[in-house]
């Protein structure tokens, strides 16, 4: 006769989880406006002129002042910083000073790319990171947990730039395996889920998985071991519970904490790497941040930072989320 | 039993026949030409809707590929100096009587890509768009792109009275502030949009810029933005010369030198803009092209005339120019560059006869700074202003560190304020005497000699310093202004050059900037891209380039 489960802990009442995501949800609204002024202060508070970049060196001041007029830049801050306010809340984030086209706009292509990048470097890094660090955190102290640590380390301390160049010397270069740049052969708004298109994905997934891989990889390794040294892990074993089974209360109680590094990279990989969207010439937000911070182009700037530090926001509520309906204990912090 | 049926030899000739003419029908390109992929310097797309940002390298692969000037640059020889031929404008002529009018006699049955014509309405159309505030098609970021650059042209914002009118519908009639021989070079960076595709955009040069109408030899049929622009030929271009061999071109934008070079070895573009000099014999080996001429470009260190500078004396600033091991800096560079013997090089019509030769002799420059009172116990010490990369600036940091070294040796110590290129050129703008310039005896930003305005007088003539102009160094001599009104006031290409020389003479006489290198412009392709003629200019066509 299989002996019955450990207890758990009684589930939190509907009503009280409904308060917690409400209560949540409302922090989203200070958070948002200080992310606001957060991003427009940074942008406006950084050196140089907003149009140096855009306009031609030779230019009269009479030209830049003008031009400076024409988009609102020889206003104060506040007035102008209230303008921008009014405009986010409808929708509307400016036009960039250096291309003529709508934030919004660049945005709606930018963020799908950046998006697939990100998922799957999220799915390659994840998988990998959980693989190596349970397997590493079961075998503490064994050759495979060094081995796992290793890699971890290696992951962590690899430089996304060095490592992107070194995979397209190798891969593009020597090989002519793999693509060096770009999203195909017709560019991202002619993406297909065909060979041709997939083969373009490759070098930068690898890339982007490479940091989330190894700080995964140390996180579930170190929650396993800490997991595994607990008393009721000892009792489970003691009341003859299937190794499978133990297990599963092991994944179950790591869950958490992993969980909650997850959704922090996450985010991070949906903000775009620059370095790497950069390297591997990737239309998604960190080539865009990387185009609006080298054009100065202030508009675009704020609209993409403030949309990102948004992604962050909303990311982390629904990793809350998740979390207190796996944790009860959360819910009641 | 029945007879095995052989099927004639007849059917199958003419099955297998039709099998290639379908195979064939469906696979051969429309023309002969194939699909050339470009990897440029730009981070984006230059702007499409008449001027171009992204400096020369916009004009070079948007503006003069969808749109033509009235005077446009002669881009048919890799041999001459490339000079002015006409464009949309058939011949031009200066008033005998009144020098500050130009007649320009316009190309007739010159067709934009919508269909719509050219005529003298538009030409005056597209100059209201740069000046003319109360024009519904003024713009003020594209006046802010190209106005500098034809500073002769009369304009007064406060009458809104205008140096441009039209005479008949195909002669049009410019009037200059001054005399001015210039003028012709400045018209060349106007080019001319549809007014009718403006029309059908609703008036917004951000919708035009989609789908934008020149009368130039390609068309744009592809805008992704920071990924590719996509040109094909304009069939009914005006001039038969120019009418493209390719299919298609396709500009990518690639800022990297390191990732162009990936991607030109990775088969995905057939061309790439400046490549690293580092990676040219990789590119050689891995049988790529380097195509590379002389072109309008020193790079140099533009001096300081400022009070407490020490570059006001005379023999520092030879001594300085003989200090410099131009070899070195050669190799360093991996030849792809040619010793500067002045501002201009010495084939230019502009280089005059001057005495002063540009070459590494540090015991001379020893022996001048002596005279000057300087020497190894009592060093010059400067100060520079440099970026770390830029348009143009080749390989500033090794460069400067290199002179750098080569002043230390003849008792000049240099100190460097490294920064960003955008930075600089805040600095370069606001001038010597600027704070911004925290006390710089020097800036080095290197520049294009393409016209006369660019090359000489916008850093020698003295009403041009910040914030009239980039006369960085304050730089003021009578007899030079004399020189350079002279040659505005020569009206025959042969007069003016004779000026040019002059002041080119009294320039590199005097020592007045530190020159060091003008650049060859290299750029790699496949074997497979044929008919490229590199011009000695800044702007190149790509209408007699084919694949192979």
């Amino acid at each position: 006769m299989r002996p019955a489960p450990p207890p758990s802990l009684p589930r939190p009442s509907l009503g009280y989880m409904f308060d917690y995501v409400i209560r949540r949800v409302l922090y989203v609204i200070p958070i948002g406006l200080g992310v606001t002024i957060l991003v427009f202060a940074l942008v406006h508070m950084s050196p140089g002129d907003p149009l140096s970049a855009v306009v031609p060196p030779d230019a009269p001041e009479e030209m830049v002042q003008d031009l400076k007029k024409a988009y609102g830049f020889d206003r104060p801050l506040p007035v102008q910083y209230a303008t921008w306010l009014g405009r986010v809340l409808t929708g509307d984030l400016g036009v960039s000073v250096a291309r003529g086209r709508e934030v919004a706009a660049e945005l709606r292509i930018a963020v799908p790319n950046t998006f697939l990048l990100a998922v799957g470097g999220t799915l390659l890094g994840f998988t990998l990171g959980a693989l190596f660090g349970g397997i590493a955190g079961y075998f503490q102290g064994s050759w495979i947990d060094k081995l796992a640590t290793s890699f971890a380390i290696t992951g962590v301390s690899v430089p996304h730039y060095w490592l992107g160049l070194v995979l397209v010397i190798i891969f593009s270069v020597e090989m002519n395996v793999l693509p060096s740049f770009g999203m195909g052969p017709g560019g991202s708004t002619a993406w297909r889920w065909d060979a041709e298109h997939l083969r373009h994905l490759v070098l930068p997934v690898v890339t982007l998985a490479v940091i989330p891989m190894g700080l995964i990889t140390r996180t579930v390794r170190a929650t396993v071991a800490e997991i595994l040294n607990q008393e009721f892990v000892q009792a489970l074993h003691a009341k003859g519970l299937l190794h499978r089974q133990v297990l599963w209360h092991v994944v179950r109680n790591a869950a958490p904490t992993t969980l909650a590094v997850m959704g922090l990279q996450l985010g991070y990989l949906l903000g775009g790497s620059i370095l790497v969207e950069t390297v591997f010439q990737w239309p998604g937000t960190g080539s865009l941040l990387n185009s609006a911070i080298f054009e100065r182009d202030l508009p675009l700037l704020q609209g993409t930072i403030l949309v990102l530090a948004m992604f962050f926001v909303l990311l982390n509520l629904l990793v809350d989320i998740v979390q207190s309906s796996i944790d009860p204990r959360m819910s009641r912090q | 039993m029945p007879r095995k049926r052989r099927l004639p030899l007849r059917d199958l000739l003419i099955g297998a026949a039709a099998i290639a003419l379908v195979a064939s029908a469906t696979t051969a390109p429309a023309r002969a030409g194939g699909t050339l992929r470009v990897g440029m310097t730009a981070a984006d797309i230059p702007l499409s809707w008449g001027q171009p940002d992204q400096g020369f390298e916009g004009f070079r692969f948007m503006g003069l590929m969808l749109y033509d000037a009235l005077i446009n640059w002669d881009m048919s020889s890799a041999e001459e100096a490339s000079g002015l031929i006409p464009g949309l404008a058939e011949s031009w002529e200066v008033n005998e009587a009144d020098k500050t009018r130009w007649t320009f006699r316009l190309r007739k049955g010159v067709k934009f890509h919508d269909g719509s014509d050219f005529d003298a309405d538009a030409v005056l159309w597209n100059f209201d768009r740069l000046f003319d505030k109360d024009s519904p098609q003024y713009s003020a970021r594209m006046a802010s792109l190209v106005n500098f650059r034809i500073p002769s042209l009369a304009y007064d914002p406060a009458t809104n009275a205008k140096g441009w009118k039209k005479i008949d519908s195909h002669t049009v009639e410019f009037t200059t502030k001054s005399p001015d021989s210039f003028f012709p070079y400045q018209v060349c960076y106007i080019l001319m949009s549809s007014p009718a595709r403006f029309e059908e955009a609703g008036g917004d040069w951000n919708k035009f810029a989609e789908t934008p109408s020149g009368t130039g030899p390609w068309q744009l049929v592809k805008l992704v933005p920071r990924e590719r622009a996509e040109f094909v030929p304009f069939a009914d271009h005006w001039d038969a010369s120019r009418q493209p061999k390719l299919d298609k071109v396709i500009t990518i934008p690639l800022p990297d030198p390191n990732a162009r070079t990936a991607a030109l070895l990775a088969g995905q573009v057939d061309w790439i803009e400046a490549p690293a000099p580092d990676a040219i014999p990789r590119l050689v080996e891995r049988g790529m092209v380097i195509s590379s001429n002389l072109y309008p470009h020193v790079w140099s260190w533009h001096l300081s005339r400022v009070e407490g500078s020490p570059w006001n004396d005379v023999r520092v600033r030879k001594a300085a120019n003989l200090a410099i091991d131009r070899d070195g800096i050669l190799a360093l560079l991996g030849g792809y560059a040619i010793q500067a013997k002045g501002h201009v090089s010495p084939g230019d019509p502009w280089f005059g006869t001057p005495s002063f030769e540009l070459k590494y002799d540090p015991e001379a420059a020893k022996a001048l700074l002596a005279e000057a009172g300087f020497g190894p116990d009592n060093p010059i010490k400067t100060k520079m202003l440099i970026s770390a990369s830029g348009s143009g600036q080749m390989l500033p940091l090794p460069m400067n560190e290199y002179m750098q070294q080569n002043l230390k040796e003849v008792g000049i110590e240099v100190e460097f304020e490294v920064m960003e290129w955008q930075s600089l050129l805040d600095r370069w703008r606001a001038g010597a005497k600027a704070e911004q310039s925290l006390g710089a005896h020097g800036i080095n930003v290197s520049y294009t000699t393409q016209d006369p305005y660019s090359s000489f007088t916008r850093f020698l003539r003295c009403d041009l310093h910040a914030p009239a102009g980039v006369n960085w160094g304050y730089h003021c001599d009578e007899e030079m202004d004399e020189l350079l009104r002279n040659a505005s006031l020569a009206f025959t290409s042969e007069e003016r050059n004779s000026w040019l020389a002059k002041v080119h003479t009294r320039e590199v006489d005097n020592a007045l900037f530190l020159w060091v290198v003008h650049d060859v412009a290299p750029r790699a392709m496949t074997k497979q891209v044929k008919g490229f003629i590199q011009a000695r200019n800044w702007f190149q066509s790509l209408t007699p380039v084919h694949m192979d």
